[in-house]
């Protein structure tokens, strides 16, 4: 039966996947044409915003100032920070969620396609926004990603277009098109789930990204309103936060915060997401403790609501505030500790295969147990005072950052991509590629860690000489970081163009996307599909769905 | 109990022992990661520092290992394609690692809890009234509870201003100006922060303290230095162009040093102190072509009467 209709999906015309490369730069509302959207767009940020990192780690390669002017440093360094988080890592996440999340959950699309694809043409609006900004005079914001009033509300160029009111704009678009990303998941994953795919039937990935959207819809509104009213502090002349005529700028930091530590969990949960869909994969086991895992991710959009002040512990606070939200920040530990035993537990025993994905995963998990610890070390009162604003940060959010989100969204492009081209990627390749960006991570972030420890603060464009032998060792490393994208793109670039031709399930892994062709038809199902199990059913020959094709007739047929 | 199954425990005790043993070697190597202890309160982070760096080194260890371990030897061999046990979970286990990271926190707050009140690094609270032998301090008070480490000597207060991009130092008594923050050791002191313009950080590394300033506000700082010498003083919120060049020397000196170090100062005469990021920017304006973009002028160099 199931034959029967994929075979009439392939033969009519409607129903093919892009074929021309054109499609993508359209208005299309088909979710996986807008996920590629994301894809590409945020990579290509992604490239910028790494060319920047190289530049400061090439000015930091010496002690002197001397490679560019301070206030180019301090254009880079904002630029580097807003362009990694509002253009590489939320959107794409943000394109992955929205080619997998309806596939996943066995629906045609998403529950707001035109919705979707409006947020997604706002991203290159960002983009363009922030770019311009190098182009008016005085260059782009240079108060960091942060933009802390009073020094975001200086003005030294007098004109009314400047960096600063650039940024802002930028900001709070990307905030926008979040929202409605937000509002669609949300509604998509509650409305849209194929019939017998209850809640605790849905892959591990739809739970994070639910959790994570719940975070922008509660959070965003914060960051934007705050955004929007240091955009009429710095324009229109009002004083919420300027200090200089009453108001008050750590009110600023509040608004900020509120929405921009939750903000790390929007990232990293759908990584917690691609690990769970990953690890059982390639081990051939079933996720242990699935429901605890699902649980958690919820856990960890709740509690992250009440955390954002441990970046404020010395801004002022006072003493009872710092306590209280030292013990929140602490308990964050223990539905991410329960993933992480999790996932130590789902390997164990299984019959692991070293493919990239599971490389990238493995590599990922490693890094961010690391980050894990040291951020730990930063919630508790004490040592936070000490290394808050040092290096120590810095390296403790790259391992998050780069350790583990960009790992993490690189498994997912290796583990997803004979689905989403229909065609494979390059093994060996693909090694070079893990091997080049795991020494690369650990070379640029680890040596931060005594760089903030004996106190070398962030934000800096030169430092005291003692501590060149390390800066030395990051700038080498972040070099190396640069250089591992390249045998990506290589990759990536001409595995597409003309790599082999992909089966359908060539992972032979158990889901829903496993069971359409490579790539999948529009509107993905001919015959939306009848779930009658939980995923991740290996080692148990027992079928997902009553009507598509099952897991087990897949794996014998092979 | 058969033979294997007293073998995978003794394999499983050998490495929780070495790994023990590592973790504590680790903690143990945390103090020579951060820069001399010197001040009082330098002691107390350092120990809670250590303490954190032995768990976590416990913690990542067995992680590590035991992933490592199943990507060696659990590796699937060429062309099987058959499926692992189908495990799905176990509550047992399950409870124990969600008990055992609670416990965790619990521990390592209450630990934090009590170094943070050692510390007191601020004047008491008048926002919470614990039935609480010491109370817990904010940045807000005005008044002052002696702890129990300080000597009995009377606080020395000193005035600390922060502007784009200069630090300046004011003894009220002797009514003595500085770009050096001189501190007697071993005595407690009392700093009232302020900042002319933007938010600035005052952090001393060798302190291990740290406190933003906020402009308009008047923030009391105190810490108990203990180890002569020379330490830098920098700001560390990020505070615009010249950012990084807003450094200042702390000396701490005996007691007897430090009052001939204010005699000797008052009898000099004020005159404008060098300033970095002013002849920086006096430097680029001079440029014919401009390189950089516009930027914040910096405040005018401050006039004291002892330069550093």
């Amino acid at each position: 039966m199931t034959n029967i209709s994929l075979e009439i999906t392939g033969e009519s015309h409607h129903h093919e996947p892009p074929t021309h490369w054109k499609t993508y730069f359209t208005f299309s509302t088909d979710h996986k044409v807008i996920g590629i959207q994301y894809l590409v767009t945020s990579f290509i940020f992604f490239l910028v915003g790494g060319i920047f990192a190289m530049i400061l780690r090439g000015e930091l390669i010496t002690p002197e100032s001397d490679l560019i002017d301070r206030t180019v440093y301090n254009g880079m360094f904002t630029m580097h920070g807003t362009v990694m988080l509002f253009l590489w890592t939320f959107p794409s996440l943000v394109g992955l969620a929205n080619y997998l999340v309806p596939i996943m959950i066995g629906a045609r699309d998403m529950a707001f396609p035109r919705l979707n694809a409006v947020a997604f043409w706002m991203v290159p609006v960002v983009g363009i926004l922030l770019m311009s900004s190098f182009f008016v005079p005085g260059g782009p914001a240079q108060a960091g990603w942060w933009a802390y009033p009073p020094v975001s509300l200086q003005n030294p160029t007098g004109h009314l277009i400047n960096g600063q009111v650039l940024w802002l704009l930028a900001v709070a678009i990307s905030g926008v098109s979040s929202i409605m990303g937000a509002v669609n998941f949300v509604t998509t994953i509650v409305k849209m789930r194929a019939p017998g795919m209850g809640f605790f039937r849905m892959p591990l990935f739809v739970w994070a990204v639910f959790s994570a959207q719940i975070i922008q819809l509660f959070g965003l509104p914060a960051l934007t309103a705050g955004a929007v009213m240091l955009l009429f502090d710095l324009t229109v002349g009002t004083a919420f936060f300027d200090p200089s005529k009453g108001g008050n700028p750590v009110m600023f930091q509040h608004y900020f915060w509120f929405y921009s530590h939750p903000a790390v969990y929007v990232i990293i949960l759908p990584i917690f997401g691609i690990f769970s869909e990953i690890f059982p994969v390639y081990s051939r086991k079933p996720l242990f403790g699935y429901k605890v895992v699902a649980i958690s991710s919820i856990l960890i959009a709740a509690v992250s609501a009440i955390v954002w002040v441990h970046h404020m512990y010395v801004s002022g606070t006072p003493g009872w505030m710092r306590l209280l939200f030292m013990v929140t920040t602490m308990f964050v530990s223990v539905p991410t500790g329960i993933k992480v035993f999790a996932w130590v537990a789902t390997i164990w025993g299984g019959k692991i295969k070293l493919t990239t994905p599971m490389m990238f995963a493995l590599g990922g998990l490693i890094m961010f147990v690391f980050a894990g610890i040291t951020g730990i070390m930063l919630s508790s009162v004490p040592v936070d005072v000490h290394v808050n604003n040092t290096y120590f940060v810095v390296g403790h959010f790259h391992y998050v950052l780069y350790g583990t989100v960009t790992m993490g969204m690189y498994a997912a492009i290796y583990h997803w991509f004979p689905k989403m081209t229909g065609r494979m990627f390059n093994e060996g390749w693909g090694q070079i590629h893990f091997w080049l960006a795991f020494i690369g991570t650990n070379l640029n972030f680890l040596p931060m860690h005594p760089l903030g420890l004996q106190g070398m603060l962030r934000r800096v464009a030169s430092y005291a000489p003692e501590y060149t032998f390390w800066n030395v060792l990051a700038s080498l490393g972040a070099f190396l970081l640069g250089m591992s994208t390249l045998p990506f793109i290589f990759n990536i670039l001409i595995s597409w163009l003309q790599g082999e031709k992909a089966p359908d399930n060539p992972w032979r892994a158990i889901g829903l996307e496993w069971l359409i062709s490579s790539p999948p038809p529009v509107e993905n199902f001919e015959e939306i599909p009848i779930v009658i199990s939980a995923p991740y059913g290996y080692g148990k020959s027992e079928p997902l769905t009553a009507n598509l094709e099952n897991h087990a007739t897949l794996i014998e047929a092979e | 109990m058969n033979i294997r199954l007293i073998l995978n425990l003794l394999t499983l005790m050998t490495g929780g022992l070495v790994i023990t043993i590592t973790s504590i070697f680790i903690g143990k190597q945390a103090y020579f990661w951060l820069p001399p202890q010197a001040a009082a309160e330098s002691h107390l982070i350092d120990d809670l520092f250590s303490f954190l760096v032995t768990v976590g080194a416990f913690i990542f260890l067995a992680v590590t290992s035991t992933v490592l371990y199943s990507v060696t030897f659990h590796r699937a061999k060429n062309y099987d394609m058959s499926d692992g046990p189908h495990i799905e979970g176990n509550i047992t286990l399950e409870v124990v690692w969600t008990a055992i990271p609670i416990m965790l926190v619990l521990w390592i707050a209450a630990y934090s809890y009590q170094v943070y009140e050692q510390m007191g690094i601020q004047g008491p609270s008048h926002l919470l009234h614990l039935h609480n032998p010491i109370s817990i301090q904010t940045a807000d008070a005005q008044e002052k509870e002696t702890p129990a480490e300080t000597v009995s000597e009377p606080l020395e207060k000193i005035d600390v201003l922060a502007k784009q991009w200069a630090w300046v130092f004011h003894y009220p008594e002797k009514g003595i100006t500085s770009t050096e923050l001189h501190l007697p050791s071993d005595r407690r002191v009392r700093l009232a922060l302020q900042s002319e313009d933007v938010l600035h950080g005052f952090y001393i590394p060798a302190f291990r303290l740290k406190q933003d300033i906020v402009p308009g506000k008047t923030i009391d700082f105190e810490f108990t230095p203990i180890r002569p010498g020379k330490y830098s003083l920098t700001d560390s919120q990020y505070s615009g162009t010249y950012f990084a060049t807003m450094q200042a020397n702390v000396i701490v000196e005996t007691p007897e040093e430090y009052h001939e170090w204010l005699e000797k100062a008052v009898s000099h005469i004020p005159t404008p102190a060098k300033n970095q990021a002013a002849s920086e920017y006096a430097q680029t304006s001079n440029q014919s072509i401009k390189t950089g973009w516009e930027t914040v002028k910096p405040a005018a160099p401050p006039v004291v009467n002892f330069s550093g």
